[in-house]
């Protein structure tokens, strides 16, 4: 039976980074998983939780509410979102009152949250639901000579005893699903920290040095490329490289890609529709010659 | 007298009106660049596109715009079918009354020499425009009720205009049953357009011919008439009064309403109801020409001409000046129909912190009045602020925008224009703020002691359940040592103030305003690094996110 789940993009995939809808789409159909879109899904809540905790479980709640009228469970391509939901679930279970307050908000527009789905991340599906030995048997242009820096995201790893994504401290999903295509997954000493992106805006500085300071790390752990599975940190990784060039003056070699580029690749799926940019001209050089 | 007042002065109003209203155009500075561009600059640069555009090909893109977008509303018709109907109806319902009738003295008598306006077709026509309108009405409100989805509260001027409008409609459709009615009315004409003698056989034989026929309702002239009187009242009415007067069966809505008014005929004719219904007509249409150009109707005016300006501009291509003039009529083009808020990302947020300025049909008015220099309140340039900085910057308000408005560059150019004033991105506002104020710098080296217990903060504190694992820490200084952010800095404490695990003491210690002030709050990456490595279970990211919200709040409050 074909897996479904409910799509989730949030606000940032479709507004800025079309690509990795347009990536997860083409990947997932080719390996029959069938996404179900909800309309009505509204923000995640992620932006909230500096501003007003229950604002952001209760924008969390309602999407989940959502979902389990279809009885789906959520694919979150965003690791904010993930944990976001995940983090709003944990407090609906054990905070009464703040449950109370948001069933009520939900009642008005005839929303009941449950707690009867699950949510799920991107990389969490295609390593648990998929699995590896089948993902493999997908792999039709396998990479040569290509080294990855594999960035996990703190949102989907950490609080590990609440999202339950991955080992906290040595995490392999994201590894082991780099290592199928082909690519090398390089060791660098700052794999799992923060990209900066939660400071953009508040303090962009800081950010930028988050940031520079990790593909610099990258850079010297000799990858070639920088895998992502977030919005966030995406947008991160290719925007702070151009301010830092127009304000810095620094160039920074380390292009970033989403993760489903890059299996879509190895899946021999095309470049335009993977939407992959900025890696385009250099995908030559590492594809695996094959025996004629 | 009073009337040729009334009129000169709602008209006198209406165009002071228009010329404020089209002047903001080339005086709201929208996007920060907009400052360049002085007023009259910017009004040549208009009157100069202007005059290019209809001299050279676009000038077809405008006909075609204002065929399909202004008189057909293309847009509506792609956004649903009722409401493309019932704003049709509305719009032209409207248009074509006003000027059939309202105008009829400039347009219909010229166009048509033998215009009266109790003639074929205008009779007809004036209660068919009149259904229109109505039905119109009757449609938007049906989907306003049945909607599903919260729609965002009419604005009070657009509620006053709604309501001028419908006793414009009301009083006129009442004014004409009640002159169908009339006996008076009816003796007025017969005097001065007829040579008939009071009391004659002739004046009764006409009166029962239009009491059968055309609705008056007599007190001495009832039915049932005999065939031959009948027959002689319809030779004196071909004579006398055929030219100029259709059966008011025609005026089907007014007819209607007469017919049902029957048995209180007699009363409102004496107390010459109809005279008070007409002058209520026209006031209110005075005072809807006068109120027009600033209540929603003004759309009608800006919205075809925003759709006209972007059809043939774009940024690059336009010069400053222009473009810097489009944004601002842009800001006018809004019809506040809702679809924006209907399908906000954040809306649902509402529930939890009412403030409408997130919503952006909402945000569009403030953004309005903040542009037209109206003096805000503090208060209210917070919740303009909040409202902003809420959003997600998803695009969908843009992207179901039916009259297609650049909803996304709005907000950008609104949170420049709130930051200019000193309230920029909450978090980034925090920082700065706590940082002129910071607390731990007024204590210097002096010993603090523990300030007295503030129930509040401690019920406030409690309430975010993760806060009080704070507890539980023996200062083993773990997060401090994982965290990047303090290691990011040469010398930490100076930049952040307090540290996590200090933080974290401090919360032992009761010390609110230490805890609360502290910088680290706003450059917490949340990368959870902390709290995941803590021997104890301090929820550490936790317990700064709940303080940020504590903080944020106390911020609000003091200013």
């Amino acid at each position: 039976m074909a897996k479904r789940f409910a799509v989730f993009l949030g606000c940032n995939i479709p507004a800025r980074l079309k690509s990795y809808e347009m990536s997860t789409r083409a990947v997932l159909s080719a390996l029959h998983v069938d996404l179900v879109d909800i309309p009505e899904f509204n923000c995640c809540g992620y932006p909230l939780r500096n501003i007003n905790r229950d604002a952001f479980v209760l924008s969390a709640a309602r999407n989940m509410a959502l979902a389990e009228q279809q009885n789906l469970d959520i694919l979150s391509l965003c690791q904010c979102g993930f944990g976001t939901f995940r983090m709003a679930g944990h407090l609906l279970d054990r905070d009464a009152a703040l449950n109370e307050t948001v069933q009520r908000a939900l009642a008005k527009e005839g929303l009941v949250y449950e707690g009867k789905i699950g949510v799920r991340h991107l990389l969490g599906v295609l390593f648990h639901d998929i699995g590896l030995n089948d993902l493999q048997k997908k792999i039709s242009l396998p990479y040569e000579n290509l080294q990855v820096a594999v960035h996990y995201g703190c949102h989907a790893l950490r609080p590990s005893n609440i999202l339950r994504f991955d080992d906290p401290v040595a995490p392999t999903i994201f590894d082991r699903l780099v290592e199928l295509t082909g690519a090398e997954s390089v060791a660098w000493p700052l794999k799992l920290e923060c990209c900066g992106g939660p400071l953009s805006g508040t303090h962009d500085s800081l950010s930028m040095d988050f940031a520079e300071k990790k593909i610099e790390d990258a850079r010297r752990a000799g990858a070639h490329w920088i895998a992502t599975a977030c919005p966030y940190c995406q947008i991160q990784f290719d925007t702070i490289p151009k301010r830092m060039a127009f304000e810095r003056g620094e160039d920074l070699q380390v292009p970033a890609i989403l993760y489903p580029q890059l299996l879509g690749l190895s899946m021999g799926i095309d470049m335009e529709t993977l939407g992959v940019d900025s890696v385009r001209s250099r995908i030559a050089e590492f594809r695996k010659r094959l025996a004629a | 007298m009073v009337y040729s007042i009334a009129l000169y002065v709602s008209l006198a109003v209406f165009c002071v009106g228009l010329i404020y209203r089209f002047s903001n155009w080339f005086r709201f500075k929208v996007a920060r660049d907009a400052q360049k561009t002085p007023a009259l600059k910017r009004l040549l640069a208009g009157i100069g596109g202007t005059l290019s555009t209809l001299l050279s090909l676009k000038f077809f893109i405008w006909v075609r715009i204002y065929i399909l977008d202004v008189l057909f509303q293309k847009y509506f018709w792609k956004t649903g079918k009722l409401r493309w109907l019932a704003h049709m109806c509305i719009y032209w319902g409207f248009l074509l009354l006003l000027l059939m009738h309202a105008l009829d003295k400039v347009v219909t008598s010229a166009v048509f020499n033998n215009y009266y306006p109790t003639l074929n077709p205008f009779l007809f026509l004036r209660n068919f425009f009149g259904l229109m309108v109505f039905a119109g009405l009757v449609m938007a409100f049906w989907r306003r009720l049945f909607s599903p989805h919260p729609r965002p509260k009419s604005r009070t001027v657009d509620f006053y205009a709604l309501v001028i409008l419908a006793v414009i409609m009301v009083s006129g459709v009442l004014l004409e049953s009640t002159k169908i009615m009339s006996e008076t009315e009816y003796e007025g004409m017969v005097s001065d357009y007829s040579a008939l003698e009071e009391d004659s056989e002739e004046a009764y034989a006409l009166k029962a011919y239009w009491v059968e026929y055309f609705g008056v309702v007599s007190q001495d002239v009832k039915g049932p008439f005999d065939q031959d009187t009948l027959a002689y009242g319809r030779e004196l009415h071909e004579e006398s009064c055929m030219e100029c007067h259709s059966r008011p069966q025609w005026a089907f809505m007014s007819y209607g309403v007469s017919r049902g008014l029957n048995s209180v005929a007699a009363g409102i004719d004496r107390a010459g109801l109809h005279t008070g219904l007409w002058w209520v007509h026209i006031l209110a249409c005075f005072i809807g020409l006068a109120w027009l150009p600033f209540s929603k109707f003004f759309h009608m005016f800006s919205t075809p001409i925003f759709l006209l300006a972007k059809g043939v501009m774009t940024e690059e291509m336009s010069g400053p000046e222009n473009w810097a003039t489009l944004k601002a009529i842009e800001l006018d083009a809004c019809v506040h129909c809702g679809d924006c808020t209907r399908r906000c990302s954040i809306a649902v947020t509402m529930n939890e912190i009412p403030n409408p300025k997130m919503l952006p049909s909402e945000k569009h008015a403030a953004f309005r009045s903040l542009l037209a220099g109206r003096n805000l309140s503090r208060k209210k340039l917070l919740a303009i602020q909040e409202g902003s900085y809420i959003c997600t910057d998803c695009h969908r308000c843009t992207e179901v925008c039916p009259v297609g408005l650049d909803l996304e560059s709005m907000w950008r150019n609104l949170k420049l224009h709130v930051a200019d004033l000193g309230y920029p991105k909450p978090e980034l506002w925090a920082r700065n703020t706590i940082g002129e104020d910071y607390v731990i710098r007024k204590f210097g080296d002096e010993t603090l002691s523990p300030s007295a217990v503030d129930r509040a903060f401690l019920q406030d504190l409690s309430k975010i359940a993760a806060v009080s694992t704070f507890s539980v820490c023996f200062g083993c200084r773990k997060c401090t040592n994982v965290c990047p952010v303090v290691a990011a800095y040469d010398s930490p404490r100076k930049a952040l103030g307090l540290l996590p695990h200090e933080i974290m003491h401090c919360l032992a210690l009761r010390q609110k305003d230490l805890v609360l002030g502290s910088m680290m709050l706003w450059e917490c990456l949340t990368c959870y690094l902390c709290q995941e490595q803590c021997p104890q279970g301090v929820c550490i990211t936790d317990v700064l996110y709940g303080l940020k919200n504590l903080a944020l709040n106390r911020l609000k409050e003091e200013v």
